[in-house]
């Protein structure tokens, strides 16, 4: 049995700052930013840290700041505080009014809010709003060695820059508005080692679902992971973006991956960046940042990449994955009872049978977006699978881009004429079919392939049957009209 | 937030394992601006059927197990979503503890934040009362914050290990932000330490 989650102490000098004597030994990433935010900490409790970067959206917020108003505080660094829509607005036409009541409501709520408390707010008529954890990194808010924390728990996809980010719920999302400190028992670390070369037609995407697959839905609970290896290393970063943001899926408290030149090469000259000498003076703190040679971990995990293939999810939680080659598993296969009983359950909600092989199931819809796969590389990456193809007529596909600066950018290289021309639709950013909260929605019994990050029971709709995969296996499915060996297609 | 010390109610088993936050609260139900009216919600799509009514073969709509206060479930409870809404249709619903082997981080930091107790016991330990709760629908456990322990109504006791400080919180129903803000000297000092060109937004509040 793990132990419950513990206080803040590993090992330190009690009631000491420990910061000069943990200096001296190999840290990890992980510990070099937790030391550097630490504003107060004493043994035997949580550790009260500082937080760099607050981001809001419009489901978790409402009554954050509402506790606030209630206890007579107020927003303590408005300036290092960023909100959107994203969950609830639809993907249509923006001009018009939001038909559903309460989603109105809930985005009248939030834009009140940053009103009165001055936070900045990119609603629905900015040019930059879109999902939450792509505008960050988009404006160069997103940077290596900081703090990063938000009430949705796909937080964890701002790692991939070198930062330590995580989701909060909505009590702590008011702990930060008032602080803008969180109090943190410090987590475990894990390295998850990805060494070799990604084949063509296996995309960061398929990396983090083997990664589930192996280690399972609770395999990094209390750990933050760490992911090192030369397949990590050779991603760009919005493909260590996918990476990190599906971390939360094993359990993990939070995904890093160490900054590096790829990191500031994407961070130059953006928003939020900084210039001239303030830039070489943060670049060369963020040099120092990368987890020392003969750190210590408290688990590691090894995969190789050259082995992977393209993967899908055949069940109800991130973990129950299988190859494009493979077949639908049998529940004998299971292990313990709880298992088997778990892979029945899912096998029938989604409608499958052991031994099917997974290129034989068909797929109604598909869905190419969220906070996963919703940036320029995979509307690109999809767009060449679509050029020059059709969608089945069985299908109905669509592409959501992840923020309107990605939408922008897609049109101007004119991958929504290629996506049009296949027969796709062409969205608005946001959320969408992520997650049924807006007109974007899976009717009982629909089969969706889809980009997202989750296939829980009734996630993309009630009685929505969802696959996850890579853009680039997704516009196959909408063309081929079931699920197909993207490999075979590409080059 | 009350505080937590000692409880005693219906025990109510939910035998399945990895019960995530959409199951929880479906998040169409997740556009209320309140804290509260979430109990309806909760469990939403397995409690009804596709017209609407009471799904009869759902466990917590049994009626031995109406007026439960307690869930029993499996491993991994809670994962998926940071949504605090998942604690707050629990705790609406009527439930004040929780026993299961294992719970996903945000959930369970979000559970003690509502004053819900989150007991973790070894899946055997779990088991036994699951089957007792399932045997004797509408016994009663007694879950002591204090001594840590889980007392059924036959006197056989479970022991439970919990993060000290955070017993200590429930048990005097500690705001949290009260504490922080004890620390107000530390966290300025600390914002005078902030490199100056560490990202801000401009914002009309100077």
């Amino acid at each position: 049995m793990r132990p419950p989650h513990r206080g803040a102490q590993h090992g330190r000098l009690e009631g000491q700052s420990t910061r000069a004597n943990e200096a001296m030994q190999p840290t990890t990433l992980f510990e070099k930013i937790w030391n550097a935010h630490v504003v107060h900490e004493e043994p035997g409790k949580p550790a009260i840290l500082y937080i760099d970067l607050h981001l809001v959206h419009e489901v978790t917020s409402a009554q954050a700041f509402d506790g606030l108003r209630m206890s007579g505080r107020t927003v303590r660094r408005p300036d290092l505080t960023l909100a959107t829509m994203d969950h609830n607005v639809p993907t249509t036409d923006r001009s018009l009014p939001i038909q559903d009541p309460v989603s109105r409501q809930q985005m009248e709520v939030l834009r009140r809010n940053c009103q009165e408390f001055g936070i900045t707010l990119f609603d629905l008529r900015d040019p930059r709003q879109g999902i939450v954890h792509i505008i960050g990194p988009e404006q160069g808010l997103t940077q290596p060695g900081m703090t990063i924390v938000c009430g949705d728990s796909h937080t964890s996809t701002h790692g991939a820059f070198g930062a330590l980010a995580f989701g909060i719920g909505t009590s702590e999302v008011e702990h930060v508005l008032a602080t803008q400190c969180l109090q943190q028992a410090k987590p475990a670390i894990m390295e998850v080692r990805v060494e070799g070369s990604l084949p063509l037609g296996v995309t960061a995407k398929d990396i983090i679902l083997a990664i589930i697959g192996r280690i399972g839905t609770d395999g990094a609970t209390g750990h933050v992971i760490e992911y090192t290896g030369s397949a990590i290393r050779s991603l760009s970063m919005e493909a260590r973006m996918t990476v990190c943001n599906m971390s939360i899926e094993a359990g993990a408290r939070a995904g890093m991956i160490a900054p590096d030149d790829i990191t500031f090469a994407y961070l130059e000259g953006r928003r939020h960046a900084p210039r001239g000498r303030d830039w070489e003076e943060a670049l060369s703190r963020w040099r120092a940042l990368p987890t020392d040679p003969g750190a210590r971990f408290d688990r590691v995990v090894e995969l190789d990449a050259g082995t992977l293939e393209p993967h899908v999810t055949w069940g109800t939680n991130p973990g129950q994955v299988v190859p494009i080659t493979g077949r639908i598993p049998d529940p004998e296969e299971f292990e313990s009872p709880a298992d088997r009983r778990a892979a029945e359950r899912s096998l029938d909600y989604m409608a499958l049978r052991p031994g099917t092989p997974v290129q034989e199931i068909a797929v109604d819809r598909v869905f190419i977006g969220s906070c996963t796969n919703g940036r320029i590389e995979d509307l690109r990456a999809a767009a060449r699978i679509a050029a020059g193809r059709r969608v089945a007529p069985t299908v109905h596909a669509m592409v959501v881009p992840g923020s309107g600066l990605v939408k922008a950018q897609a049109e101007r290289e004119g991958l929504d004429r290629v996506f049009r021309d296949a027969g796709f639709e062409w969205r608005e950013a946001g959320c969408s079919m992520c997650l049924g909260m807006n007109p974007d929605i899976l009717q009982p019994g629909e089969r969706c392939a889809s980009t997202s990050n989750r296939n829980f029971e009734g996630r993309q709709g009630k009685g929505g049957r969802t696959h996850l995969v890579s853009p680039e296996m997704a516009a196959a499915a909408a063309i081929a009209g079931r699920l197909v060996d993207v490999r075979e297609w590409e080059g | 937030m009350e505080p937590f010390v000692r409880h005693t109610g219906i025990a109510a088993p939910l035998d399945r394992a990895n019960v995530d936050t959409d199951q929880i609260i479906p998040k169409q139900f997740l556009k209320r601006v309140e804290r509260t009216g979430f109990g309806q919600y909760l469990f939403f799509d397995w409690r009804y059927g596709e017209d609407g009514s009471p799904n009869p073969e759902f466990e917590l709509n049994r009626p031995e197990y109406h007026g439960a206060s307690i869930l029993l479930a499996g491993k991994n409870f809670g994962s998926g979503s940071s949504r605090e809404h998942a604690p707050w249709a629990l705790l609406d619903y009527g439930f004040r503890v929780l026993i299961a082997p294992s719970y996903a981080d945000i959930f369970y930091n979000n559970c003690l934040k509502n004053g819900i107790l989150p007991v973790t016991l070894p899946e055997a330990a779990v088991n036994r009362l699951m089957r007792l709760a399932m045997d004797r629908p509408g016994t009663r456990l007694t879950v002591d914050l204090e001594r840590q322990t889980v007392t059924d109504e036959t006197g056989a006791t479970e022991s439970f290990a919990i993060d000290p400080h955070r017993r200590h919180c429930l048990l005097n129903g500690l705001d949290d932000i009260g504490l922080t803000l004890q620390h107000a000297a530390a966290i300025n000092a600390y914002e005078r330490r902030r490199p100056a060109w560490m990202p801000r937004l401009l914002t009309n509040r100077g």
